[in-house]
């Protein structure tokens, strides 16, 4: 039996929205500001969106976050999954836990220390190969990796647990070899963890600051670096209209998410009560 | 016949003479790069014109399309974070832009690479009086791109008559309007100027006088500020910060009540330049950026967008600049040239006693205790109801605990 919410519970989970809201809020309110100051509203206006579309700098620093979350995410995913039907089969249990242990490590680090221990790595490495200029999108490709993995195993280790371990045997009993078990089978059972891990990784990779600060290169400039050095002179309004398109394209795309989610659930359910009628 | 050829050729003297006026000077120094030749750049945030907007031009784009070589260009926001990416390795810049002390630093540790500035055909734009500084006195690892001032700006209608001492940023009166710049040199600069002391005298002794100004200070601020004064000042929130003149003329522009004044103890000038470091792979490359960003046209945009004072001759001379040259504060004359003092390099033992300075100034204040108190009390109650759980589940086991039949 659900319990009915008092107004008490509703009036505090109002204030826990409006708390975490109220900055986005502000921002998307001062990106339509017609002059250049983030305190006095003086008109609506689109010029900083204008004026974000001819900052070249900007757009490329935001085409090469996007980049990097995309294929760091992506391979971090894959990797991961990997490592997580890995870790699920292994049969010793204190070789699961020390595994599992050295997992956890990247994730519990402050990011400071990842931070300088990878760049010192790949000086380190770059010194032994006499490479002079070794940090680029290779390194902070790889130091994106390294953080992610651990989110995709925690994602994706639970669901392979709650999956019933006969389903693949029964497919292979049923013909299948072991590899077309896991895709036909395994794979689509846990594919709600996948989907988390890969979006959990990309969040993660789109907002690192103190990781990608230390492994950055030359040629490859990210969005917050980008932000982070322009507090000297001042951060231009145009960054409030590209943090508000950013939040829509989520927001759109998180909707988009639910929606189909809600829908797929809605077709089972329909087909299960016709067939059981 | 002959008069037809004649007007020929003035006419096509005039149309070549009018496509090289809106071109750039000497753009046979810019020939010759290589296919897929590729230049770094690692300058200042906000300090290079970026955009084509209100008629300027994106500086790094006109490069390209005028030399064929691509410009990866990334930015730092300080000179010791700038200072320790070089220092460790892993990186190769071609172009790197620090500040004076700076330069002097890198100079002293061999990070920074020579060449010989008078082969750049605009080289002769630079004003002489930036030729030959300390920290760089046979000009050979440095040319000049940016000169600022730091002054006191405030608020008129907040500000009762008109400062002209740096004193005023201790009085009482103005609790909680005053903005101090967030970073040790900057900050301590000030008290420095107020005790008659240099910026650059390695005693410290002075320095714990210096730092205990600034905690005396704290209670009467608002905040330490980088960015954030753009907004604080323009929107009246406070009444005073000590920052750079440039940025001055970019606030006044939204709020006109706002001054500045370069008060009588002393300013600090600075000149930021830039360099070519050892470990750069493309030095003719760097050698064209640098020619690029000294032509009379391109120096103009960046000096319109960066808004700091240029020692680019053409610049100043240009009369669509004029109302900045004759700015007072960008480009003070000899009656109203403030006392100015350059940060020096200094020693690695007094570096280290600024920034342990500056922490203890940070952390100073009455808040310590209550945080401290609020903690402990907050562990306790936890500590407390996490036992008195624990108990109540030991005597709830004990009672269900049936006898073995």
């Amino acid at each position: 039996m659900k319990q009915k919410m008092s107004p008490l519970s509703r009036l505090y989970i109002a204030l826990i929205l409006v708390f975490l809201y109220a900055p986005i809020v502000v921002m998307i309110f001062f990106s339509f500001n017609a002059s250049v100051s983030t305190s006095v509203m003086s008109g609506f206006s689109l010029r900083w969106y204008q004026s974000l579309a001819h900052d070249t700098g900007t757009i490329k620093a935001l085409t090469n976050t996007l980049l990097l979350a995309v294929t760091s995410s992506l391979i971090a995913t894959v990797m991961g999954t990997a490592a997580a039907v890995g870790i699920n089969a292994m049969k010793r249990k204190w070789v699961k836990k020390t595994t599992m242990h050295v997992t956890n490590i990247p994730m519990m680090n402050p990011e400071i220390v990842t931070g300088i221990s990878m760049m010192l790595l790949f000086v380190f490495a770059g010194a032994l190969i006499h490479k002079d200029d070794v940090l680029g999108f290779g390194t902070m490709l790889i130091a994106h990796i390294t953080f992610n993995l651990p989110y995709v195993i925690l994602s994706v280790l639970p669901k392979l647990r709650q999956m019933d371990p006969h389903l693949p045997e029964a497919a292979m009993d049923l013909g299948c070899t072991p590899l077309q078990a896991f895709f036909k089978v395994t794979l689509p059972t846990i594919s709600t963890g996948i989907t988390t891990g890969l979006m959990m990784s990309f969040t993660l990779s789109l907002d690192d600051f103190v990781i990608s600060y230390f492994t950055q290169g030359p040629s490859f400039e990210t969005l917050p670096i980008r932000i982070f050095s322009m507090t000297k002179k001042r951060v231009t309004p145009d960054m409030y209209a590209l943090s508000t398109l950013i939040f829509v394209a989520i927001l759109l795309l998180l909707v988009l998410l639910n929606v189909s989610q809600v829908r797929g659930e809605r077709k089972l359910r329909n087909k299960l009560d016709k067939e059981g009628a | 016949m002959k008069k037809l050829c004649y007007l020929v050729l003035v006419a096509a003297l005039f149309a070549l003479a009018a496509v090289s006026a809106s071109a750039y000077e000497h753009e046979d120094y810019y020939k010759g790069a290589q296919k897929g030749e590729v230049l770094n750049v690692f300058n200042w945030g906000e300090y290079i014109s970026d955009t084509y907007e209100d008629g300027m031009v994106d500086v790094n784009r006109e490069f390209e399309k005028l030399t064929g070589i691509k410009v990866n260009y990334v930015t730092f926001e300080s000179n010791e974070d700038m200072y320790a990416k070089i220092k460790n390795g892993g990186v190769s810049y071609d172009i790197v832009v620090p500040s004076d002390y700076m330069i002097e630093r890198m100079v002293d540790e061999d990070l920074l690479q020579s060449f010989d500035p008078n082969e750049l055909p605009n080289y002769h734009y630079i004003d002489e009086k930036y030729k030959g500084m300390y920290y760089d006195p046979d000009d050979r690892f440095s040319v000049p791109y940016n000169v600022g001032m730091v002054g006191l700006i405030y608020n008129t209608k907040m500000v009762e008559g008109t400062p002209d001492s740096w004193t005023i940023m201790w009085d009482e009166q103005y609790a909680g309007k005053i903005l101090m710049i967030d970073n040790p040199r900057d900050a301590m600069a000030i008290p420095q100027k107020i005790l008659g002391y240099s910026f650059n005298d390695p005693d410290l002794k002075q320095l714990d006088d210096v730092a205990q100004m600034l905690i005396d200070q704290k209670p009467l601020l608002q905040s330490y500020v980088m960015d954030e004064v753009f907004n604080k000042m323009e929107s009246g929130e406070a009444a005073m910060v000590p920052y750079y003149v440039g940025d001055y003329i970019i606030m006044s522009e939204v709020n006109p009540d706002l001054a500045f004044v370069y008060p009588k103890e002393g300013v600090n000038i600075f000149v930021d330049a830039m360099c070519i470091p050892r470990t750069a792979q493309n030095v003719d490359a760097a050698k064209k950026y640098i020619n690029f960003l000294l032509d009379p046209e391109i120096a103009l945009y960046n000096a319109w967008y960066i808004g700091y004072a240029s020692p680019n001759t053409a610049v100043v001379e240009n009369e669509e600049y004029a109302d900045f040259a004759e700015n007072q504060y960008l480009y003070p004359d000899e009656e109203h040239m403030p006392n100015v003092e350059y940060f020096h390099n200094l020693p690695q033992e007094t570096l280290k006693r600024y920034s342990e300075l500056w922490n203890e100034i940070k952390m100073a204040g009455g808040t310590d205790r209550h945080v401290y108190i609020g903690f402990a009390v907050t562990g306790v109650v936890i500590v407390a109801y996490l036992v008195w759980q624990y108990a109540l589940k030991r005597r709830r086991e004990h009672w269900y605990d049936f006898p073995k039949a």
